[in-house]
Order: C-alpha cells, then sequence, then structure tokens
C-alpha cells in the first residue's frame, strides 16, 4: 500500500532506462497541451473546406410528414442538404443492434434526433440553413416512464425491452431475520467532457472518405460508417484527432456518418463540430435509474439474500444499453457475500435522450442502491456500518450472484481499511464562513451546519464481458535513430481520451526493451483494433498488446544475433541469451551487444494481438463466468449541510482504491481524483433535466459540474496487490473512483440530517422542504 | 498583410455569401502576441475566440461552451482576463491580447506550463490552455495566494478530468518556484 501524494514513485525494476513502469512518467504530449500546439479535433482545418451542421428534431416523439429543404439549399453559401433519402447504405447504425437511424425518415423518437443536415461556407450560414428547412411534425404523445415502457405499445420496430436480465442464485426463498428495503432513483447524468464533438472528412479521388476524429473506439466508428455510406471498409479510414475528454460519451456514432456524407455529396472536405448545446443533444448520458431493493440477513449481520428490480431508462435507441443493465445485474449485491439472489434488471426503451456508456457503467447506479441498503441494514441491526461491510466482504475465492468463483485479487478489506485510515477533517467551527455550504453567498448560519460522514463500496468488471472476444493490436519498430540510438516506435488504434495511455505505452516499452525514445504513431485504422477506451481496460488491453509485441521483436532480434554470431538457442539455451537493460546479453558467454549493434542496420517490427482469458456468456438464471477481473474501492465522505437552506459542502473524500499495480502514480492519482468529482457531481448537482421529453438545460450554465471551489479535498491510498494474468499486474483504475463516490456523499448527508435521501443528484428542496416537516426527503 | 501564420482567408467562400448574413466588417487589425495581424473582411458577428482560431490560426483557445462559463477560451486582452469567446473581435481593435501561445518564447515553456505537465496537471487537455492563463493572471496579481484564493480564480475554469487536485499541485508548485523555495 502507498499513499498517493502524487511524488510517490516505485522502485525501478530495470537500471538504466528512466520513465518506464512504475515511474510517474510525463505525458509526452503535455508540452504541446499547455502552449496550445496539440490539435483537438476541433483545431482541424482544411482548403476548401464547408461547415457541417445537424437539424435536429424539436420534439421527443412525433411523425414526420414531410421535410422540405429547398429554401435551405437556395441560400447563398449553402453547398449540399441531406436528409435520410441521402443515406446510400445501412439507414440505421448502432453500437450493438442498428437500431438508431441516422437521420429520421418517418418518425422522430427523442428530443435531438438529427433529421437532416447541411453544409455550408460558414458556420453561422449552416445553422441559418437549419433554421430554414421546412419539417411538418405530427406531434405524439411520448413514452416516457421507463416502468410503464415495459408493457407498453412499441415506439420501435425492435420492441421497448431491450433487455431483461433475470439472475437466481442460490436459494431463492432464503430469509433472513432481518430485512430492509427501499426504492432509490437516479437521475440523468452527462458526460460533459470539454471538447465538443468535432470531425473533419476528407472525400478522396475513388469514391471513399477520411475521417478524422474524437472517438474512444476508431474501428466499430469505421464499421458503422462503411455501413451507412454503403462502403467497404477499405474506403473508410479514420484517424484520430486530439479527444478533449470521453467518459463514455465518444463510443457511440454522433456526427460520423453525417460529416462523411456531406464530404462525399460535395467532394470537398467538411467539417462538424457541435456546439455545447448541441453536444448535449447528440451523445448518450449516462442511464437514469429506479432500483428496488430488498436485504435480508441473520441477526449477526450476515448477508443471507439480496432480492432487487433494476429498471434503465435507455431513451430512444439501443446503444450499449444491454452491457450496461448487464452490469448493473451482476454487480447488483455489491462486493460482498451473498449466498443467495433474486435479481431482475430491465433496460428499456423511451422517448427520453438515448443512454449509454458513462464511466462507472451500470455499476454507479447498483452501487446507490445496495450502498444504502447497505446502511440501513447496519441501522436496522444496530452496527457499524463500516464492521456491517467489513464483516461481509468479499475475498478471493468467494463467489458473486453470478456464480462466478473470484479467481484474482480481491482487496475489498483492504480498500474500506485504508479510506477508514485517512484523518477527518478538522471541525466546521473554525472554518471561514465562505467554506461553508453556500460559499462566497455567505448564506449559512454556522448554528444550522450539521457534519456527516458517509461510506460506500463498490465493484465493477475489467474489461468485456459475457464471451465477446475482446482484444487490442499494437506493433512495435525497433530502429537505429538517426543519433545512432536505438528508438522504438509504438502503432495502435487505441485512443488517447486524457487517460495517459500514451504514456503508458512508452512506460510499456522502456521496461520491455530498454530503449529511452518511444515514438507513438497516431492512432489509426491502418492497423488492427484497440478496442474502446472504456471499461477501465487499455492499460491492460493495449499494454498487453504493447508488451506482447515487443516481446515479439525481442525474440526476433534475439534470434538474429544468434544466427550472426553462431550462439547455440534451441530449447532451453534460449533463455541464456537476453536483452536487459538495453543490451543483448549471453549469459554463459561474453557476448554483449548494444542494441543498435544488434539492429545491425535493419529494423525489427512486429505486430501482436493481446487477448485476456475468455469469458462465457450468462445463463437463462444469469450465471456463468461472465468476466474477466473486478477492481474495488471504498470512499469515505465528509460533508457539511446547511438544513435551512438545502446547501452542501463536500468537504473530503477518503479512498482506498484496487489498483492492481500502479503503472504510474501520479496518473492514477488524477484518475481518482477526477472520477471522485464525477462522483460529487451526481451526488449533488448533476442531471440532465428533462420535462416532458425535452431536455431542459442543455449548456454549462444550467448543466452544473464541480468547480474548483465545489471540489473536495482527496485522500487517496492506492491498495497495489498485483492482479494474475494482468500485464505488470496492473488492473485498470479510471472507473472505480465513481462508482461508490456518490453513494459515499449521500451517505454523508443522510449521517448529517437524519433524511431518508433516496434520490441523487439531491437538490436543496429535498433537504430544506423536508427538514422539521416528517418527510423523508425524497 | 499578417504576419501571423494560419488560414489568413476565411475558411469560406465567396463574400456575397457572407454578405447574406448581414454586418459585414471591414478588414482590420488586431494585435496578438505582440504582433499585429490582418483580419480581411469578415461576418462583424464574429467573436474574439473565433477570429483567432480560425482566421488568425491561432487554435490555442478552446471552445468548449461559447458563452462564458467554462474558461476554455481565457486570453488577456489589455492585461484582463477575458473569455474570448464573449469577446467580439472588432471590439478588440487596439487592444493588445496575448493568447496561450504567446506566454513564452518559441519552444520555450513558462512556468506555469512547465509545472502543468510536471506535475500531471494535464490530462485531456482541453481546458488547460485556459486554466494556465488564468493561473498566470492570478499569480502576476498575488504571487502568495491562499488555496482558497487558488481555487476561487480557477472556479471560472472548468475541467472534467482531473478533479482539479493536480492542477492545485502545479500551482502551489508555482508559488514556491517564484518565491524562491
Amino acid at each position: 500500500m502507498r499513499s498517493s501524494t502524487g511524488t510517490g514513485t516505485v522502485p525501478r525494476e530495470r537500471g538504466r532506462v528512466t520513465g518506464g513502469v512504475g515511474d510517474s512518467a510525463r505525458r509526452p504530449d503535455g508540452a504541446p497541451k499547455v502552449d496550445g500546439s496539440f490539435a483537438f479535433s476541433s483545431d482541424l482545418w482544411a482548403d476548401d473546406m464547408l461547415w457541417g451542421r445537424t437539424l435536429r428534431s424539436p420534439h421527443p416523439s412525433a411523425r414526420i410528414r414531410s421535410v422540405d429543404v429547398e429554401r435551405a439549399r437556395r441560400i447563398d453559401g449553402v453547398v449540399a442538404v441531406v436528409t435520410a433519402d441521402d443515406v446510400p447504405g445501412s439507414p440505421c447504425f448502432g453500437l450493438e443492434h442498428r437500431d438508431q437511424p441516422v437521420f429520421a425518415h418517418d418518425v422522430v423518437r427523442f428530443h435531438g434526433e438529427p433529421v437532416a443536415a447541411v453544409a455550408a461556407v460558414h458556420p453561422e450560414i449552416a445553422a441559418r440553413a437549419c433554421e430554414a428547412i421546412e419539417v411538418d411534425y405530427a406531434e405524439l404523445d411520448p413514452l416516457l416512464d421507463p416502468e410503464a415502457a415495459i408493457d407498453a405499445d412499441p415506439i420501435h420496430p425492435d420492441g421497448n425491452v431491450v433487455r431483461h436480465l433475470r439472475i437466481r442464485h442460490g436459494d431463492v426463498d432464503a430469509g433472513g431475520d432481518v430485512t430492509v428495503e427501499g426504492t432509490y432513483e437516479l437521475g440523468m447524468q452527462d458526460q460533459a467532457f470539454m471538447g465538443p464533438e468535432s470531425g473533419l472528412a476528407i472525400p478522396d479521388d475513388a469514391g471513399g472518405v477520411d475521417l478524422y476524429i474524437s472517438t474512444q473506439w476508431l474501428h466499430v466508428d469505421r464499421d458503422q460508417v462503411a455501413a451507412c455510406l454503403g462502403l467497404p471498409t477499405e474506403q473508410v479510414r479514420l484517424t484520430l484527432s486530439g479527444v478533449g475528454g470521453a467518459f463514455g460519451a465518444r463510443e457511440d456514432v454522433s456526427l460520423q456518418v453525417h460529416v462523411c456524407l456531406l464530404a462525399l455529396r460535395t467532394g470537398r472536405p467538411v467539417k462538424m463540430l457541435y456546439s455545447r448545446e448541441e453536444s448535449f443533444l447528440g451523445h448518450v448520458h449516462r442511464h437514469p435509474g429506479r432500483l428496488w431493493y430488498r436485504h435480508h440477513a441473520t441477526a449477526d449481520g450476515d448477508l443471507v439474500k439480496v432480492e432487487a428490480r433494476i429498471v434503465l431508462d435507455g431513451g430512444a435507441y439501443a446503444s450499449s444499453s444491454s452491457a450496461v443493465i448487464a452490469n448493473a445485474s451482476c454487480f447488483a449485491a455489491g462486493p460482498y457475500r451473498m449466498p443467495n439472489a433474486t435479481v431482475d434488471g430491465y433496460v428499456v426503451r423511451t422517448n427520453n435522450p438515448p443512454c449509454g456508456a458513462m464511466r462507472g457503467f451500470g455499476a454507479v447506479q447498483a452501487c446507490f442502491g445496495y450502498e444504502a441498503q447497505m446502511d440501513k441494514l447496519a441501522a436496522a441491526l444496530g452496527v457499524d456500518p463500516v464492521e456491517l461491510r467489513l464483516r461481509n466482504a468479499l475475498a478471493p475465492g468467494d463467489s458473486l450472484i453470478t456464480g462466478q468463483v473470484i479467481r484474482g485479487t480481491a482487496p475489498v478489506r483492504e480498500v474500506i481499511e485504508a479510506a477508514r485510515a485517512h484523518p477527518l477533517p478538522p471541525d466546521p467551527d473554525g472554518r471561514p464562513e465562505v467554506l461553508l455550504p453556500g460559499g462566497t453567498g455567505l448564506t449559512a448560519s454556522r448554528g444550522d451546519v450539521r457534519r456527516g460522514v458517509g461510506f460506500a463500496v463498490g465493484f465493477k468488471n475489467v474489461a468485456y464481458s459475457e464471451g465477446f472476444d475482446d482484444y487490442a493490436t499494437a506493433s512495435v519498430r525497433l530502429e537505429e535513430g538517426v543519433d545512432g540510438e536505438p528508438v522504438a516506435t509504438v502503432h495502435s488504434a487505441a485512443a488517447e481520451v486524457g487517460q495517459g495511455l500514451v504514456t503508458l505505452a512508452q512506460q510499456v516499452v522502456r521496461t520491455e526493451l530498454g530503449v529511452e525514445r518511444v515514438i507513438l504513431r497516431p492512432a489509426d485504422t491502418s492497423i488492427g483494433s484497440a478496442g474502446s477506451s472504456s471499461a477501465s481496460r487499455q492499460a491492460w488491453m493495449t499494454g498487453g498488446a504493447v508488451q506482447a509485441a515487443c516481446n515479439a521483436v525481442k525474440e526476433t532480434l534475439l534470434r538474429r544475433v544468434a544466427g550472426a554470431h553462431g550462439v547455440d538457442v534451441e530449447g532451453a539455451r534460449r533463455q541464456l541469451l537476453v536483452v536487459r537493460d538495453g543490451w543483448v546479453t549471453h549469459v554463459e558467454g561474453d557476448l554483449r551487444l548494444s542494441l543498435v549493434e544488434a539492429l545491425d542496420g535493419r529494423p525489427v517490427e512486429q505486430v501482436s494481438v493481446y487477448r485476456h482469458a475468455p469469458t462465457t456468456p450468462l445463463d437463462p438464471d444469469g450465471q456463468g463466468d461472465a468476466h474477466v477481473a473486478f477492481v474495488f474501492a471504498a470512499h469515505r465522505a465528509v460533508v457539511d449541510v446547511d438544513q435551512e437552506l438545502g446547501l452542501i459542502r463536500v468537504l473530503q473524500v477518503a479512498t482506498g482504491q484496487d489498483v492492481g499495480r500502479a503503472l504510474n502514480p501520479v496518473q492514477v492519482t488524477g484518475q481518482i481524483e477526477g472520477g471522485i468529482a464525477q462522483g460529487v457531481g451526481l451526488a449533488v448537482m448533476e442531471e440532465v433535466v428533462m420535462d416532458d421529453g425535452r431536455v431542459r438545460n442543455a449548456s454549462f450554465v444550467d448543466y452544473l459540474i464541480p468547480t474548483a471551489l465545489d471540489m473536495p479535498e482527496v485522500a487517496a491510498t492506492l491498495v497495489e496487490q498485483p492482479e494474475p494474468g494482468a500485464p505488470f499486474g496492473a488492473k485498470g483504475v479510471g472507473e472505480p473512483p465513481t462508482i461508490s463516490s456518490t453513494a459515499a456523499v449521500v451517505a454523508a448527508v443522510r449521517d448529517a440530517t437524519g433524511l431518508e435521501l433516496r434520490r441523487v443528484p439531491i437538490r436543496p428542496e429535498h433537504i430544506a422542504l423536508a427538514a422539521g416537516s416528517g418527510a423523508d426527503g425524497t | 498583410m499578417s504576419d501571423v501564420d494560419g488560414p489568413a482567408d476565411p475558411p469560406s467562400g465567396p463574400a456575397d455569401a457572407l454578405g447574406a448574413l448581414g454586418g459585414e466588417s471591414e478588414s482590420y487589425t488586431l494585435t496578438v502576441n505582440g504582433r499585429s495581424a490582418s483580419v480581411p473582411a469578415g461576418w462583424l458577428g464574429e467573436s474574439l475566440l473565433w477570429v483567432l482560431r480560425e482566421r488568425l490560426g491561432l487554435p490555442g483557445s478552446k471552445n468548449a461552451c461559447e458563452e462564458g462559463e467554462c474558461g476554455s477560451c481565457s486570453v488577456f486582452l489589455d492585461g484582463l482576463l477575458v473569455c474570448a469567446c464573449c469577446v467580439l473581435a472588432a471590439d478588440a481593435v487596439d487592444a493588445g491580447i496575448v493568447t496561450v501561445e504567446g506566454l513564452a518564447g518559441e519552444d520555450e515553456l513558462s512556468d506555469v506550463q512547465h509545472s502543468f505537465v510536471d506535475s500531471g496537471a494535464v490530462q485531456c487537455g482541453f481546458c488547460t490552455p485556459g486554466l494556465v492563463i488564468a493561473v498566470h493572471d492570478l499569480l502576476d496579481r498575488n504571487p502568495d495566494p491562499t488555496e482558497l484564493e487558488v481555487r476561487e480564480a480557477i472556479s471560472g475554469n472548468l475541467c472534467r478530468c482531473t478533479g482539479y487536485g493536480r492542477i492545485l499541485e502545479a500551482v502551489r508548485v508555482v508559488r514556491r518556484e517564484r518565491a524562491g523555495a
């Protein structure tokens, strides 16, 4: 275990090269990002470029009687207007189900659904052209209640229930001495990355197109774009351009098909760049959910059974909903031994905005429910809530409610104890008034401020599950640089979205090959897929692919050296010739060559594909070894609450996080702090507010994310237990900070107020109007 | 003539098309990072952010909200910290404009920029140029800010990746360095 102050380092494994695995190596893109020269997708520009713009439905549900683009087309400076009739290939796209139209044709199913797109010489002209498109809508009653959607008339040919996942584990009739029950709700959270969706499409001379795009997974974008354009995949080439954050919102196609279609239609480069408002309408959100739970336990505090009914609102189209409900259901019991379980998870289609991936991916919703239940259970049993968690904490060898036995590490007890061990912040009495809830508004009376402390633990899977063929591809080239020093070049399609994969790729190569200088080629589709930068998987998967490619390079180089120098490397003797610290050395002999000498003027390049251990689908009872590994984290939140005004200040979040092994401690710390910020946001401020199917707050004026003044102190401990089978023992760190931090903050507010607080984000009225009224603060 | 590299002409076609927008400006000159840059005739409604990014080839100032909420487009206008998205470009004539590209010499980084890189304050980097400008503004006005003053000073700059922890650390480092400690 190590305290994460941002300066900690792991002793280097191999002496000579700095910046290897375990070092807090600096980002290779750090300097261009601080001096403004780093090219984000929104910064791209091409000669003769046009600007694209999307027309979106103002209605959540309507029949389209007609679309008249003639007036728009006649506007000076407008070069093309396209609608559903102009899509040459598949009319629909989608991550798991191709159920979402490129442009709405006969009906619109959510507020913001694209209906047409325009290319013009100036973005303002494109915007005015969109206003000039005449769409005749016949409004329909939108289906907005996800519970009602289960049995309602389908709003899509594929039906309303995208997936019902049923888990039956152990004795479904088992009961305990004590039961607690509750219903919990989460609003719709937005990823709110800073860099809005943008891309530049450049047509070639042969009917194909190059797309420069910010995305999380180039290859699935390519496949969907090619299908919709009716082109073979070779004619659609994608290159990653600078990505201004992702957090799940770039897993789905947004403007990719539109911008390519406009480029092919006009024969000119076309750039699309969403405004913030359009960004809120144009990407998927975190699923809102309603979760009913009943927990059973013995009088001694051993968990006996969980019953849960989880309903997530997937919005109008499927996106990754079926995987999100799988996570919410598989992890519905939390990181606790739970011998019996009955879980029914539903994700349904409504006329709300489509929901899909966001950091935590279903595990966040479940955690908010089961952790509230654990506190209720502790209260019913009259025991300390942290002790109840420790008593039931999962450990290696235990099984989940899916019947899967945990074969890897599961330091649940350790993360709980690490979070609890951090000192609590000082009492509120001495704090300056601006640090009380309400901040510089100075609205709080000191006497009304109550301190609360809450605890929560969460977990989820790493990488893809349920039998998905999850792999990553990378190539490594080793050669002599112009300065006579060895240089390695890494190529992969993995998306750097801010998380620091570019740093890790360099660190892996430095450690494996002993080469200081590591160049990263731009990520593109000229190499095989790396999978998505999601599910906390790239450190493991692309880290593994880069490591494997390094090993293949070493093998090739050593065989070459063996041949050139007459070294016997057959059978076990192969182990005697090694690459170490940038030298090729024969353990038994005098041979010692620098890498450059070993290369002898001929570069070595190898491509490797890495797969994690296979997983299996879930059976009809939701049983199976569906996940490859699990990550755990615990959070303890401390809040001050002004009960009179219902205002909350989150003072501190302490955490213990299971990281396997910290490959770059400063970057891990950054992931933890950033993930906790998003968890705090969901707890106390962040919600896409829906009003009769329409988004009411599509801006940073109205959708609030934590500022530096909102953000609490974070005290983090990295729990390092290397994961067997994972490259370097590292587990992936992006999501755990977001899973249980929300639940911990709400638990702290409950502790301060005594209110039940069944919904996030907590709004001031949930506290101010409940206090003293006998209500429970819904 | 412009002496700033970049797309000198508007990335647009016929001037009469732009005229259709109403309110066409004459060409004018801005002073950016100590150099004068000529802005050809264009739509009068163009923001300073748009002109910097799209007409003068200075895309370092970012466009995350275009309504003054996120601070990603922060620049100095006659030494004053402003959101370039909320300033009409034509209003910035006669003012000295400093963008993130002008904080240090060619191929150099300022102390704040160095510290951001070394402290792990950069993740996706979209908010970074605005934050770097805001931190320069703070430390030039107040070399010894309290933690609360730092948080207040950067509270107009939204960051979604970092939770601000490493950014606050980067500011601490510069404050110590400037104090000679």
